[in-house]
Formats: C-alpha cells, structure tokens, sequence
C-alpha cells in the first residue's frame, strides 16, 4: 500500500461518501422548506445547524456536557479498571476463574438498567447510583474481553516464559498483563460505547441535568431541533472518544500490529 | 561428568479421536559438552522427548535423570517459530531469562546488547520482533538462550524456516556460541545433513510409536565446516540414515497421516 494521508484524502471512494451525504441533506432541506415532510418531526437541517450553534453558544449547555462527560467518564475509569484487574486476576488463577465464573455468566447478561432500582435503593438518589451503574455497563466488556485476552496467549509464550523461569508477579507484569493487552483495548473500546449507551439512558430515566435529561426535555416541550442537536453532539461525543481510543492503542501498544 | 540420562521414558498424548502413543520406552544419555542431534521424521516423537527433558510436561512412564549436577541444572529452550515475545524489543527478549534470575536492569541490558553486538545485531536491540525478518527472529531467539548461559540448551528445530543460505550463516553462528559456553545441546530436526554437520552423535528416531532406532557418530572435526566439502563420508553418512527413514517416511505417505507430534 503506497496510501498517505494525502492520497487518503482525495481518494474517489471519500468523496462518493461526501456527496452521497450532501445529496440526503439537500433533499431533506429541500423537503422541510418546501413543508413536505412535517417540520415538527423533521426541521430543516439548516435550522439543526442554527439551534446547534445557538445551544453550543450558552454556558448551560457546556454545564450539561460537562456533567454527562463526568459520569461517563468516572463510571468508566472505574468500571474498566475493574474489569481489567479482574480479567487479569481470573485470566492468571484458576482458582478466581472457578469462584468467579459462574457470578460472571449470571450476571453479565442481565440488562443494566433492569438493575438500577436496587443501585437506588442500596445507594440512593444521587450521583452514586447513576454511576455506579454507568460502571458495572463498563465493567463486564472490560472483563470478558481482557479473560479472553489473556486465553488467547498463545501457548508457546507461556511455554517460553515458564521456560526461562518466569512465575507469579513477575509472569503476570511480564506476560499475562502486556499479551492480553490488545483484547483488553478492544474491551475497553466496547466499555466505553456500552456506558454512553447507559449514561444517556440513565440521564433519561432519573436525572435533572446531563445530554439525556435535555433529550427527554426537548421530547416532552416538543423542540425537536434541540433534539436533533443534541443527538448530533451525543454522536461527536461517541466519535471523537473512539478515535482518543484508537490513538491510545497506538501509543500502548507500539509493538501491537493488525494481523 | 555431568551427564542427562533418559530411561525408559514413555509418552502418550489423548484427544478427543484416542491417544497416540508419541514415544515407547526411550533411552539414551549425554554428556556434559555434548552436541546431540535428534533426527527423524515428523510425528516420531523427537519434539515430545525435548519437551520433557525441559520439563513442560511428564513422562508417563520412565525417568529423565540429571547426574552429578549439584542443583537441578538450567535448561532453556529455542522453539520452532521463535516465540520472542512481541511485547517486547529485541533486548528485552534476549534478557528475560536474566531478568527472571533478578540481575538489575543496568546489568542485563548490557549483556543482551553485547551478545547481540557479537551476532551483528546490535543496531535492532530496541525494535521490536514484528519488525525482523524470520532469520533475525531466530537469532534473536538463540540470544535469548545463551544469555542465560545455559547447561542443557534444547533446541526444537530453530532453523526450519529459514532458507538455505541464511540457514547455513546461523548455523555457524549457533556453533560459535556453542564452542564458546560448551553447554549440552539436544537438537532436534529432520534434516539428515544438517544434524550430521552440527552434532558430535546424532540419535536417529523412527515413529509410531516413537523410538530410537540408532545412534550415528559422525566423527568430523571440529571447527566444521558446513558447507560439508571437508567430509569424506558425510555423503555416505547421509545415505545410510536415508535407509534407516526411507519406510518410516513412506509408510507415512502410504497411511496418509501427516500427524506432527
């Protein structure tokens, strides 16, 4: 492949995206000026753009992102730090992997959101309970996949590293914790995606603030361009993580190519 | 003299379509200093019998002895496809035996990159494995086990990938290293010139199950040479442990089972 950024750039395929998606645009706008299509449940892109630039402009707006990242964030770092170390725990004893299986298997496919009356009865009203619950929609990727990924070492590293004398603390800072690495990304790719996904459902359900909560105001006083709006900025929020993400493997795992 | 003694060793692997029996009550022995090929075809056995002198698995019959060694002697491994560790640069893996024995960071690091420095390589001790070519990974992999300087060096045909000529390049390699610590070595390959130009005794094995079928001294001098010009018999040689694996290896062909033990 002889592909630079630049050849990236003008390569015909992007732009076969780009107008495809200027044409759905235009037809729309056109749709909504000319009041084909109702206005109410699909405003004009342009009128999306103005409510998006009016709403990015207000210091309330920056307070909500600001206190959804913060959930997000938090029940992120501390339910995929959880599962790594868990992952890494059940992946390296085969003790833990018994005691802990079956808790696993029980838990995992039970929808979060099914579980968060008991967060509120244990932990009440408040943040805590929002993200504990953000954290355990992270904890179970991080988990699963970072097992996995110590599973899938292969069978001539363990070999090689119980060869040349490597045991206990030492195999698992060595070997287990950087050869599940790449899996362990991946989960926490998925961790992340899975708690937006509960983050903004749970602003939904129980908050007063946060991108969810304004979701569900715009839906109850009818502002759909606010709506749309938020949605849009729901959706950067997704992309842009995505990307840190896939620099953040980059940087970890220099020596991590794609099979 | 420190000595391995292999007795009555019997090995059988289960899976879900039976067992096979991977070896049947081999024996031999070698001495300190020793360069010991394991010869035969695939699925005699021979990678089975080094596995379970380095102690990744046990016999399920027999014994695997270390004589006159004061503590359980060091036996360190070279795999087939390298198995360097891909998390790690080139010194790293050349020093991770060091580091499992605990010698400071300093110190090993030193060491890996001198010894690579004597291969060549010093300018690739901070890539990383995925980014050599195979021959370089196997050098690399060989580093990793002189480095510990080993007693027992069990090598489970380290050189199958590469190609002809940069075969020939680390084979002399390999024994440079070797004249230079002297450790027992057991060398498993198939290939008949190759354990006649490298080891002192080459133990010819034979499959299903696997066994030792003879023992072929091939008496060169050393330095070798290995382009083989300078053996008057090694043609010879070759012949008559061709004969020994001619029906082992059309038998093989015949049953149709490529089954690699």
């Amino acid at each position: 492949m002889t592909g630079t950024k630049r050849n990236a750039f003008f390569h015909p395929e992007r732009w076969v995206t780009v107008v495809f998606f200027g044409f759905c645009l235009l037809v729309w706008e056109v749709a909504a000026q000319s009041t084909w299509i109702s206005t109410l449940f699909f405003p004009a892109p342009s009128t999306i753009v103005k409510t998006l630039t009016a709403m990015t402009g207000t210091g309330l707006f920056w307070l909500t992102l600001g206190t959804t990242l913060y959930r997000l964030l938090l029940g992120v770092v501390a339910g995929a730090g959880a599962g790594l170390v868990v992952g890494w725990g059940m992946g390296a004893s085969r003790k833990a992997r018994a005691v802990l299986d079956p808790v696993v298997a029980a838990l995992h496919p039970m929808p979060k959101l099914a579980i968060f009356p008991i967060f509120l009865v244990i932990l009440g009203i408040g943040e805590a309970s929002k993200i504990a619950l953000i954290a355990l929609a992270a904890f179970f990727p991080m988990l699963l996949n970072t097992l996995a990924g110590v599973q899938h070492i292969e069978q001539c590293y363990w070999e090689a590293a119980s060869n040349y004398g490597a045991r206990g603390m030492t195999l698992l800072r060595r070997v287990i914790m950087p050869g599940s690495l790449p899996m362990a990304m991946t989960g926490l790719r998925l961790a992340f995606n899975n708690a937006l996904v509960v983050t903004i459902a749970i602003e939904m359900l129980s908050a007063q603030d946060g991108l969810g909560a304004q979701i569900w105001m715009s839906w109850q006083t009818l502002r759909t361009e606010e709506l749309y709006a938020t949605l849009i900025v729901i959706g950067v929020v997704g992309m842009l993580s995505n990307a840190v993400l896939g620099r953040l493997v980059v940087w970890l795992l220099p020596w991590h190519t794609k099979a | 003299m420190k000595q391995l003694h292999v007795i009555g060793v019997s090995k059988r692997y289960s899976s879900k379509r039976g067992s096979v029996k991977a070896l049947a009550s081999v024996s031999c022995s070698v001495q300190q200093g020793e360069f010991v090929a394991l010869l035969g075809p695939s699925g005699c056995g021979k990678s089975t019998l080094l596995r379970l002198v380095a102690g990744l698995s046990q016999p399920d019959d027999g014994q695997i002895e270390f004589r006159e060694w004061v503590q359980m002697p060091k036996a360190r491994l070279v795999f087939q496809d390298s198995a360097l560790f891909p998390w790690m640069s080139v010194w790293e893996n050349v020093a991770f035996g060091l580091e499992m024995e605990a010698m400071p960071v300093a110190e090993r690091r030193e060491r890996a990159v001198a010894l690579l420095a004597t291969m060549g390589m010093a300018d690739f001790h901070q890539h990383y494995p995925h980014e050599l070519s195979g021959g370089m990974r196997q050098r690399v992999a060989i580093a990793r086990a002189f480095a510990t300087e080993p007693d027992i060096l069990l090598m489970d045909e380290p050189l199958r990938a590469l190609d002809a000529q940069m075969r020939l390049v680390v084979q002399e390699e390999l024994l440079a290293l070797w004249n230079r610590q002297k450790p027992m070595v057991l060398y498993v390959t198939h290939d008949i010139e190759e354990a006649l130009l490298l080891a002192d005794r080459v133990l010819v094995m034979s499959g299903k199950p696997g066994k030792i079928r003879e023992e072929v001294i091939s008496g060169f001098h050393r330095p070798r040479d290995l382009t083989g010009r300078d053996h008057k018999n090694l043609e010879e040689l070759k012949w008559h442990i061709w004969k020994l694996l001619e029906s082992d290896v059309r038998g093989q062909l015949q049953s149709g089972t490529a089954n690699t033990v």
